[in-house]
């Protein structure tokens, strides 16, 4: 019995040597990610590439549910717990920065001004002095999406301006004998991407600037602030609307429903419309005034190394996330999730910037803005109700955009004091 | 062990009931009364879940009773109750009777009151979202339009939006309360019937002097268990308006879902832990009125 627990002991302890040998060879870092099923299909790639060219590091990846990302993260890291390397998103920046969860990018590895030159001009939001913190795999922007067997039938073509695609959308729209909207010229709503498309497109083009001192001060409640908002409006009032408001509950489900002739939406809608059958699409670049004046809004979600990682996990993360930032990755994640490179040099390839599908987002790009949230869902609220004012209330679009100026002013107020 | 025996039966007795007792007390000592407390405790600080808390006073209460859209909130948390609870007790009970005196496919129709309970309250609330939409998709705005009557907006309106997001939530609770009232019913004894039939007692003196008195220990604990449920309405109206939640306009948004709102999209810790200590304060006194409700029976 004795020479048996004798036995047993020893086998344990070479076990736990043997242990500790390949911990010292090899070492492992923690990645975090939002669970999206093709995101998480994309890094898998990615990983597994970074692993075959880096053979003493593996990259454990962990998801989570979208709602608990981010109180995981806050829990863990202080904790010394969770990522090496973690993602987030572009307008949660400064809080991960001041809660001291993230530590910025060697500048030896990823110096400033080669980044400003290889990156679309957006990312440098994210840089602070001559240091960057965080940086995108992918890039996103908004197109219009058009239904093409509906286009056909009212024989009108893809528009390229505001009046065209407004004439388009007439053609299209269809009502029953009570008057009730049966199928919308053109989906609008603030609860889906609409919002961006005013803020950072509409607004512009009509020629103002949504916001001042780096998206600390609101500046729509302008002539070119009205002028956007009634832009907007025309789409859901009048006898002659081409669209109504919670039409077939969602715009995006509207249009795959093919009850829509239009819809603005982002270039990750690209894989689930490529999923709905029977549904014939196209994509175009946002319409543009009549004087040609083009905006578009982008937005992204970027990598950063957590103040856990230290020594040899440091190290491993600097490399990862060198890997996570090359042309390659980039490529893959725009062939598996369809979101854009964030590097004119993939994006503007030949071959990506002609695509049919993609090259209208990435051409895009190059007049996109980025909007510095202090709190998204809270903005765009104040977007929704913006409009609900108009339509349910009966209140003027000048009055109702003062009240949403000065309500996303206070946010905003608030977050930066 | 020395210790123990010589401890006196009495005492062994106490060192016992807590030893089965330190269970449930640690549960609810680390599970229920430490985050209750910390609650407290954050809703005089300032905290976006990432940083440092920082002591802030009164001033999350302060910008509470400030805040319009909190009042808006409170109005619309108590029309849930104010009108949920008496609606959805008297149709409860009108079922409930009238289904006690029923013989012919009781069980039958006993389960079918009580199968909306049983289901899901999302899978309810999005089935019930698309009863609601427009033309051409939603079922009633169909039936509507089918036999030409205008359509009604019911999620996309101010005033019929909280009715429409109330309804099936009356629904959903109707069977917990049928059956809680028929056992109620079941309980009172037949001797009491008897006597009035001798008399000759019409039925609505029945009803009124014998069923409802006796049903009172009945009638107060369906009261105070769908208040509280009115109170903490949450599921219903957020599954039936995840664009917009809890719109339009806030009007049908319940405290619940702005406590939610406030802390998991705008990470504003302290001041929706504020929102909670008030539900609290109005769950606490619910129950304390149920109490001394009891009491004086």
């Amino acid at each position: 019995m004795t020479r048996y627990l004798k036995g047993m002991a020893l086998a344990g302890m070479s076990s736990a040597m043997a242990l500790v040998g390949s911990a010292a060879s090899a070492v492992e870092i923690e990645y975090w990610q939002y669970f999206f099923d093709a995101r998480v299909t994309a890094m898998e790639q990615l990983i597994e590439n970074f692993e075959a060219a880096n053979p003493d590091i593996t990259v454990k990846m962990t998801h989570f549910p979208y709602a608990d990302y981010r109180t995981k993260v806050a829990a863990a890291i202080p904790a010394g717990e969770g990522p090496d390397v973690v993602q987030l998103f572009y307008g949660w920046l400064n809080d991960y920065v001041a809660a001291d969860l993230i530590q910025p990018l060697p500048a030896e590895t990823f110096p400033a001004s080669q980044i400003d030159e290889d990156f679309f001009p957006m990312v440098q939001a994210m840089k602070d002095g001559d240091q960057y913190w965080a940086l995108p795999t992918a890039v996103r922007s908004l197109a219009l999406f058009y239904n093409e067997r509906l286009l056909d039938e009212a024989g009108v073509e893809p528009p390229t301006t505001f009046d065209e695609m407004m004439t388009a959308a007439k053609a299209m729209t269809k009502r029953d004998g009570a008057g009730n909207i049966t199928q919308v010229g053109m989906t609008a709503g603030m609860t889906a991407q609409d919002h961006h498309w005013w803020r950072e497109g509409l607004i512009r083009q009509f020629g103002g600037e949504p916001y001042l001192d780096d998206y600390q001060t609101v500046n729509y409640n302008s002539d070119a602030g009205l002028q956007a908002l009634e832009f907007y409006a025309s789409l859901f009032s009048g006898d002659d609307a081409v669209s109504a408001i919670g039409f077939m509950d969602e715009p995006q489900a509207a249009f795959k429903a093919g009850r829509a002739g239009f819809h603005i939406d982002g270039s990750f809608r690209i894989g689930s419309l490529d999923k709905t059958r029977g549904l014939k699409w196209g994509v175009t670049e946002l319409p543009a005034t009549a004087e040609g004046a083009r905006s578009n809004y982008s937005s992204y979600w970027v990598n950063a190394i957590t103040t856990k990682a230290e020594g040899e996990k440091y190290d491993a993360a600097v490399k990862f996330m060198e890997y996570v930032t090359s042309d390659e990755a980039m490529q893959i994640w725009l062939d598996v999730v369809g979101e854009l490179p964030a590097k004119p040099s993939v994006g503007l390839t030949e071959a990506n910037a002609n695509n049919e599908t993609y090259g209208p987002f990435i051409r895009g790009l190059a007049y996109a803005n980025t909007t510095k949230f202090a709190n998204e869902s809270g903005q765009r609220q104040l977007m929704v109700e913006m409009v609900e004012r108009m339509t349910l209330e009966g209140m003027s679009a000048a009055d109702s955009l003062a009240i949403a100026a000065e309500a996303e002013q206070k946010i905003l107020d608030d977050y930066y004091k | 062990m020395q210790f123990y025996s010589n401890l006196s039966i009495k005492q062994k007795q106490i060192v016992w009931a807590w030893g089965f007792l330190a269970l449930p007390v640690l549960f609810y000592g680390i599970i229920r009364f430490y985050p209750t407390g910390t609650a407290f405790v954050i809703s005089f600080q300032e905290w976006n879940l990432l940083g440092d808390r920082t002591w802030i006073g009164w001033e999350n209460y302060i910008e509470l009773w400030n805040d319009p859209v909190f009042w808006k909130v409170f109005v619309n948390t108590f029309e849930y109750l104010l009108i949920g609870t008496p609606l959805s007790l008297v149709v409860s009970f009108i079922i409930a009777y009238h289904l006690d005196k029923l013989r012919f496919m009781h069980g039958f129709l006993r389960m079918l009151y009580f199968l909306p309970f049983m289901t899901s309250a999302v899978a309810m609330a999005w089935v019930w979202r698309w009863f609601y939409q427009d033309v051409p998709i939603g079922l009633f705005n169909n039936l509507l339009a089918a036999i030409g009557i205008p359509q009604i907006a019911f999620l996309n309106s101010t005033t019929n939006a909280l009715p429409a997001v109330l309804a099936p939530a009356v629904w959903a609770g109707l069977g917990f309360q049928v059956i809680i009232f028929m056992a109620g019913l079941r309980a009172i004894p037949q001797s009491y019937y008897e006597a009035a039939k001798i008399d000759g007692v019409g039925w609505w003196t029945v009803l009124t002097q014998i069923t409802i008195p006796l049903l009172r220990p009945t009638i107060v604990f369906i009261v105070v268990f769908s208040s509280i449920g009115f109170l903490r309405i949450f599921d219903h109206v957020f599954n039936m308006t995840t664009n917009n939640p809890g719109g339009p306009l806030n009007s049908t948004k319940p405290l619940v879902l702005m406590i939610y709102d406030i802390a998991f999209n705008g990470f504003n810790m302290g001041y929706a832990a504020a929102q909670t200590v008030v539900l609290f304060l109005i769950l606490l006194l619910v129950s304390l009125a149920q109490l001394w409700l009891l009491r004086s029976d």
